[in-house]
Parts: C-alpha cells; structure tokens; sequence
C-alpha cells in the first residue's frame, strides 16, 4: 500500500484512452455481423443483369424478363400509341417524371432510350402487385386512352409510359430499371453504360 | 431530472442496488493470480459462442441435403461468413481450453471445498452441458468427422445393457445418423442447450456471491467479528456492501472491490486472451487440424469411413480411457466415472486446507501426477491405438483414478503447513 | 513469442498425427497465394485437365475471376466451358451414376481438397504415377496405391515409370529403385511439369480457403489492434492497483 496520492488526472486518462480503444474495438467487432447481412455473393449473382433478346417482339406486343426475382416488360409501342403520349399529360400525376423513378436517360416523354422499346419493372406502386397490359382496350378504364397498364387489385391505371394516371391509389409511375442495348435486338436489363 | 428516473427505476427494479452488491462492493480477495483470468474469459467465451452462433443460424441449413453445402456458403458467399464460423470453430475449443483451466485452479487451491461444494456442482454442470454442446454442434458442418465421430458417439450408449441398441435407434431417430438426427441436435445446439447453460453459469456466480470467492491461500476473507483479528487501515479505505457484514457480525480483511480493481485486472486478461484467439482465427483457424480436422472438409459419406477417427480434443481424455479398458461397458463406465470423480471432489477431499501451498508434499505430487496423466490421456486420444499407445492409456487411466483414490485415503490425517492469518 | 512456440508445438503434433501419406515421404509444395500468375496458370490447368471429372460445386466462376484478376470477360470466354453464367459454380455434366460405373467411385470433389489431403500431398500424388499395366488405366501411383484415377497430365509429363539402377550393395550389384522418370515424350520437361503441378496445387490450395489473404490482411491489423488495447489496459490497471500494493 502506498500512500501516494493518487493522481487522478493519469487515472481519469488512462479511463479515457481504455474506453476510446474499447470502444473502437467493439465497433470493428460489430463490423462482420452487421456486415454479413448485406446480399451474399450468391444473391448478388441470382440477382446479376440479364439478357433479353428482342428480335422477335411485334409490335404492340408484351414480354416478361425475371431481373432480382422481379418481372420487367419489354414492350414494343407503336407510332400511334407513342404520338399519343403528350396529349395524356393533363390526366397523369407526374407527367414530366420528376420523381426518381427511373434512370435519367429515360426521364423523357417516352420514359425509355428508345421511344418504340419500353421498359419498365411490372410492379404497381400502390402495393406491389403486378398489373396487367391491355394493349387494346384501355378505353374501359380510362376514357380516351387506347392502351395502358391496369393492377387488377386497387384499379391504379398507367399509360404506355408506365405513367400513373391522376386519381387512382398509385403515387408514382412505374419504376423503370438501368439498362442499355448490346445491339439492336439485345438488351441488358440491370446493367447500364454508367455501371460498367 | 436524469436523477429522478433513476429513482423511478431503482424504486422498482433495483438496479444500481445489484451492481454495487455483486461488482462495485463485491469484496474479492486481493491475491487474484494469473489462474483467476479463466472465469471471466469463459463468460467472455461463452458471450461470443452465442453472438457467433446466432450470426451462423442465419444463413446454415439444418438438413443431411444442405448442411455441408450451407456451410461452404458461409465460408464462401456471406461477406465475413467465414469470419464468423472461424470464431465460433475456435471458440469452441478455448472454451475448454478457459474451462479446463478453470477447474485445474478450482483443484489447486481447493475452491471445491465447503462451503462452495453447490458452487462447484453447478460448474461441472456447466462442463457436461458443454460437453452436449460441443458433440451436437460438432455434428452440424456435416462433414466426414462429425458423421463418424458422431456415430462412435452415439455408439457408445449401445453398451448399456437391455436398452443399449433401442436408445441409440432413438437417439437418432433412424437406422443411421441422418437428417432426423441433424435436425434434433440442431435444435438442442441453438435454442436448448444454450438456455440450460446461461441459466446453470447465472446460478453458477450467484452461488460463487453467496458464499464468497475462494484465493490462492485459501484462506477466507469473510471473518468472524470476534475480534480474532482487525481490519487494517488498507481494509478500511474500501467500502463493501452491508450484506457481506451480516449486520456486524462479519469483518472483510484483505479484499478489495471487484470493481474497479478486477474490472480493469480482468481486461489485461481479456486483451491477452484475444491476442491469441484472434492469432489463431486469422492464421491458422484449422489449429493444426486439431480444431477443425481435415476430414471433416469432406462431405458426410456414411459409405466411406476416415482412415483415423479421433474425437476433438477436448474429448479425447475421456475418449482414452474408453478405449484404454478392454470391456466396452466397462469402458463407457469408466469415462463416465472419471467425469463423476471430478463432480465428487468435495466429498472425495476429506481435508480442511485449501491451497495446494499450504497442503502436503504427497497432494502437490499427486496433483501433478493428475495432470499429466490428464495431458497424457489427451494425447494418446488423438492418436491411433497401437498395443503401446494402449498399455500407456491404461497406466495414465490408472493414475487418472489413483488421484481420487489416494486423495481420500490421505486428506483424512494430512500433515499441513500451518495457514498464515492473512492473504499474502 | 510464446505463440510461436504454440503454434510449431501444434504443427508438430498434427503432422504426426495427420500425415496419412502412409509413410511415403512427401514433398514440400511451393504455395504462394500472391503469384496471381501461377494461380492463373493454375485454375486453367484445372479447367482443362480436371473439371472432366471432379467439380468445385462450392465455387464460383465469378470469385475465381475477381480472386485472381481475371477480367469476366477473358475468363467466359477462356475459362468457362461449363455453366452459363458467371456466376455459376465450377461444374461439370457428369451424372454421378455413370462417374461410379467408370471409375468405381464418384471422383471426388476438389473444392477442399487441400484442405482434406494437405497441399504437400497433392503436389507430391499429382508427380507419383507410373507405368503399371495391371491397373485398368496403365497407371498406379506411388501416394496413392490402387488408385482409380488415369493419369491425366501425361500428355505434359510423358510416360512416368519406376527407374531402377544398378548399384553395388554389400559387394553385389542389385537393381535398386531410384525414383520416377519419364520416357521424356511430353510436351513438358520436368521442371517444367513440377512447376505446372506446382501451379496446379497452388490454384486449389487457394479455392480451399479464397478468404485466405484478406483474413491475413485483416489479422494483421486486428493483432496491431489488440497490442494497443493490451498496453492501455495494463497501463490502467497499474494505475489503479497503485491503491492495493
């Protein structure tokens, strides 16, 4: 026993620097636990790019791609159903896309890089069911309007652009993916110029 | 404002009230040595099993399909999965290696003793549980040795007379080790066993707290106030709490709070425990093919048996002695026997003296003799059974026992050293 | 220090312990996880030569590539002849049932293998094939006695067989083994063939364990780590024993 007195300055550091060093050292030790939740390298592979090959797609026609377990339409829209666009905007709640919705080389009328291929993920924005294309009699939905999307749950309905129309339970348009053409019939969904 | 919530609290939890009664004004001997790290670096071993353990049941899949694959998964796809298998692989085996530590310094210095026989019962509890533990969740990875080991295992309760071959078919709830038997000692390995042994290490400190730490001198701190000896200025400086005193009747000499004085002793213990574990985490996780064996990087094959099955090591001193006696049921009672001895200690030592300092020169040379026929049964554990390796098996088995045998006969009438009246 | 002497003591034992060579004396592999160069020579060896029959169902193309700086797009086209995308484990199209007609048992899986057998070994079996006309494929191997595998790599090593010479032996002059040698007909000399093999057994050596380097990179900085936290806490519980002693 000594009879020192103590100094409680070096005590109250010695405290400090233990603590600091401590608690670094419980940060690093939460790293691989907190680091372990993000998607392993086999969901990052399930959920890679994907190819789809577009030769065959007719007008007006619709095609599913799965992309992160997600179905994406590729549809190919023709010069009528693509001049009518504009002329929707007063009936739509984003007309412009300002929302965040898609990439920003789709932010443009026709939401997509090139006018006649649309692609968009199929899910509603209401609560993620998938809607339904109707290529041809749209007019039962929205009055006026030859072809569109419509979620058979809530009745949310979107134009060819996958724009929300005004008055229905969707906030936004449909989401429309990254993605960029190989060639002219081969396109890579999940993948765009900016990511590779 | 802080202060009043604090009462709120304390008013129906008492909170701060526990801390100062079991950390704060706990009052531990001050001659803690080197051997007293173990209890707390079990408890820091037992933290990380269960963190790492809960972190690897995320992505493993219980199922004779998917297990093996699953665990490569972790290895290979989860980002720091295969940090997070490597500290539980390895935590598996410091955990006996803090617990084997344990008890051999409960043994030197006679913590088993009255009044603590209760506090050294829950411990060897805790060491079978842990034991259930490590064999279920060896099984898990799914690779050559858990099979086969498992299998041998299991066998090994086939030897009980009438019941043998029905209570292993029920063990594994099929002909073979199989999906039914992963399945169950999956369930046991997460969710049962670990409860059992959280409760079993709570009461395990809690009767520890009742009746007080035992010291290398073995030597209480706790006296009489009878005025048979008087607390020194060093003794007065600290408080404790009221309920060590007994109202009076108790004076405390020679102790000191465990916090903070143990809290930041037990952390040089903890940062020099961690500089090893993490050595062999990061760069030789497989322990020299004793923590993880290279079997076992195989997939279970029940048509394909090793060339040599040797249980983990932590078993393998009990695993010696089976196969060190010639009869198979006797062989299975003799490892359970040699279990039960240690669990018997405070019956089997008739002495009054604690500390092997204090002890005759016969029990420090018995003692020692103990733990190297304890080493020594490891070894040959791991090792084939020659007739060599198996005439030594059955010498250090031999002396294995002789210790519990010779220690009753002489702590009865041994010749001490006279116990000094204070903790040097 | 101490860790060391732990470290060399577990070595010891375990190769005692683990060396299931069956007494044959092994030789030491050259592994170097960083010559980013022999694994690359190592993992086509192994395309070519293995992935007929073994697989690596626990390994991905993609981390194969990443691992060892292989750009995806040279390694699809010069390294994937199985599987569609990069993503895909190293696979073969073998059905396990035809594999067990052939060869009596299903080649094993090579993703661990060094781990299971140990990298000296492999180096060491892949170099002991001779010339035996009694086994079904003309070979045997000197690590591995009976073994059903062919002997894949001759076409690089030539035809090995088991040299004798003639040596004086107590006064008479006996045949006495003298190693392996080849008929020299392969498109590799022997050094050149045991630094493929070296390759070889260097490229699985890493699939064993592919987190290998970064779990030394990151242990360095954790031992760095914990020596800091070992010198602050003993300074601080100097400081606060100065009460006790």
């Amino acid at each position: 026993m000594s009879n020192a007195p103590v100094d409680q300055g070096r005590r109250r550091f010695l405290t400090i620097a233990t603590s600091v060093v401590g608690g670094v050292g419980a940060v690093g030790a939460a790293v691989p636990f907190i680091a372990s939740w993000n998607p392993s390298e086999r969901a990052k592979q399930a959920g890679a790019a994907v190819t789809a090959d577009i030769s065959k797609l007719e007008e007006g026609q619709l095609i599913r791609v799965e992309w992160r377990g997600k179905p994406v339409w590729l549809v190919k829209r023709s010069q009528v159903s693509l001049d009518q666009l504009p002329q929707l905007n007063s009936m739509l709640r984003d007309p412009e896309s300002a929302d965040e919705q898609q990439p920003a080389y789709a932010q443009n009328i026709y939401r997509s890089k090139k006018p006649e291929i649309f692609v968009a993920v199929g899910i509603c924005t209401h609560l993620g069911c998938s809607p339904t294309y109707i290529p041809t009699d749209f007019d039962a939905h929205v009055e006026g309007v030859h072809s569109g999307f419509f979620c058979p749950c809530h009745g949310s309905t979107y134009d060819l652009a996958g724009r929300v129309f005004s008055g229905v339970p969707a906030p936004k348009n449909l989401q429309i993916p990254p993605y960029m053409f190989i060639d002219d019939n081969t396109l890579v969904i999940g993948e765009d110029e900016g990511t590779v | 404002m802080f202060k009043n919530l604090m009462n709120w609290i304390e008013y129906r939890l008492p909170f701060m009230e526990k801390m100062n009664l079991h950390v704060m004004q706990y009052p531990a001997p001050k001659n803690f040595n080197f051997w007293y790290f173990f209890g707390s670096l079990a408890m820091l071993v037992l933290v990380n099993q269960i963190l790492t353990g809960v972190w690897l049941t995320m992505n493993y899949e219980p199922s004779a399909e998917g297990a093996f694959a699953s665990v490569e998964y972790i290895m290979r796809d989860v980002d720091y999965g295969w940090l997070l298998r490597y500290m539980h692989s390895t935590g598996a085996s410091a955990f006996f290696v803090v617990v084997y530590l344990h008890m051999l310094r409960g043994m030197m210095y006679g913590s088993y003793q009255k009044p603590r026989e209760l506090l050294w019962i829950f411990g060897m509890l805790i060491f079978l549980v842990l034991m259930a533990e490590a064999f279920m969740g060896y099984l898990l990875p799914w690779g050559q040795m858990s099979f086969w080991g498992a299998q041998v295992i299991i066998s090994i309760f086939g030897v009980i007379p009438g019941i043998g071959d029905d209570l292993t078919l029920w063990i594994r709830g099929d002909y073979v080790i199989s999906g039914a038997t992963l399945n169950r000692f999956f369930a046991l390995h997460v969710i049962a066993l670990p409860l059992v042994l959280v409760i079993l290490v709570f009461l395990h400190i809690m009767a520890l707290h009742e009746v007080g730490s035992n010291n290398p001198d073995g030597i209480d701190v706790k006296r009489d106030n009878d005025g048979s000896v008087e607390q020194t200025e060093a003794d007065k400086k600290f408080t404790f709490h009221e309920y060590f005193t007994k109202g009076g009747k108790k004076i405390i000499v020679d102790a000191i709070p465990f916090h903070p004085y143990y809290t930041v002793k037990d952390l040089v213990g903890v940062a020099g425990f961690l500089l090893i574990f993490a050595w062999i985490i990061f760069f030789m996780p497989e322990g020299g093919g004793f923590f993880l064996e290279p079997p076992n990087f195989e997939a279970a094959n029940p048509m394909k048996t090793p060339e040599h099955i040797a249980p983990v090591w932590y078993f393998t001193p009990f695993y010696a002695i089976l196969r060190a006696v010639p009869d198979q049921l006797f062989g299975a009672i003799f490892m359970f026997l040699a279990i039960i001895a240690l669990a018997l200690l405070p019956w089997i030592d008739r002495g009054s003296v604690r500390s092997v300092r204090y002890r005759s020169g016969l029990h420090k040379a018995n003692l020692i003799l103990f733990c190297i026929s304890f080493i020594a049964l490891m070894v040959l554990g791991v090792l084939p059974a020659t007739p060599t390796y198996t005439i030594l098996a059955r010498i250090f088995s031999f002396t294995y026992f002789a210790y519990f045998i010779l220690l009753w006969i002489y702590s009865k009438n041994e010749t001490t050293k006279p116990l000094p009246v204070r903790l040097s | 220090m101490i860790k060391h002497i732990f470290s060399a003591a577990l070595l010891c034992i375990s190769a005692s312990v683990f060396a299931s060579g069956g007494g044959v004396h092994l030789d030491k592999a050259p592994i170097d996880l960083t010559d980013k160069a022999s694994l690359q020579n190592g993992a086509r060896m192994f395309q070519n030569y293995c992935l007929g029959c073994h697989q690596m169902q626990y390994q991905r193309y993609a981390r194969t590539f990443r691992d060892l700086d292989i750009p995806e797009d040279v390694g699809m086209e010069n390294l994937m002849f199985t599987g569609k995308k990069v993503g895909d484990h190293i696979k073969n199209n073998m059905a396990t049932k035809d594999a067990e007609k052939w060869f009596g048992a299903a080649p094993p899986d090579l993703t661990n293998v060094a781990r299971v057998r140990g990298p000296d070994w492999l180096y060491t079996y892949l170099r002991s094939f001779y010339a035996d006309p009694s086994r079904p494929f003309g070979v045997n191997n000197e690590v591995f006695p009976l073994v059903g595998m062919p002997h894949v790599l001759q076409e690089l090593q030539g035809t090995p067989y088991k040299a004798y010479e003639t040596r004086l032996v107590d006064g008479e002059s006996k045949d006495v083994y003298a190693g392996i040698k080849t008929d020299g007909k392969g498109e590799l000399t022997t050094e050149e063939y045991d630094r493929a093999v070296a390759d070889l057994v260097n490229y699985l050596e890493y699939v064993g364990e592919p987190s290998k380097l970064e779990a030394k990179a990151l242990g360095i900085k954790v031992m760095v780590f914990l020596l800091i936290f070992f010198v602050v806490a003993y300074l601080l519980k100097k400081e606060y024993w100065k009460d006790v002693h």
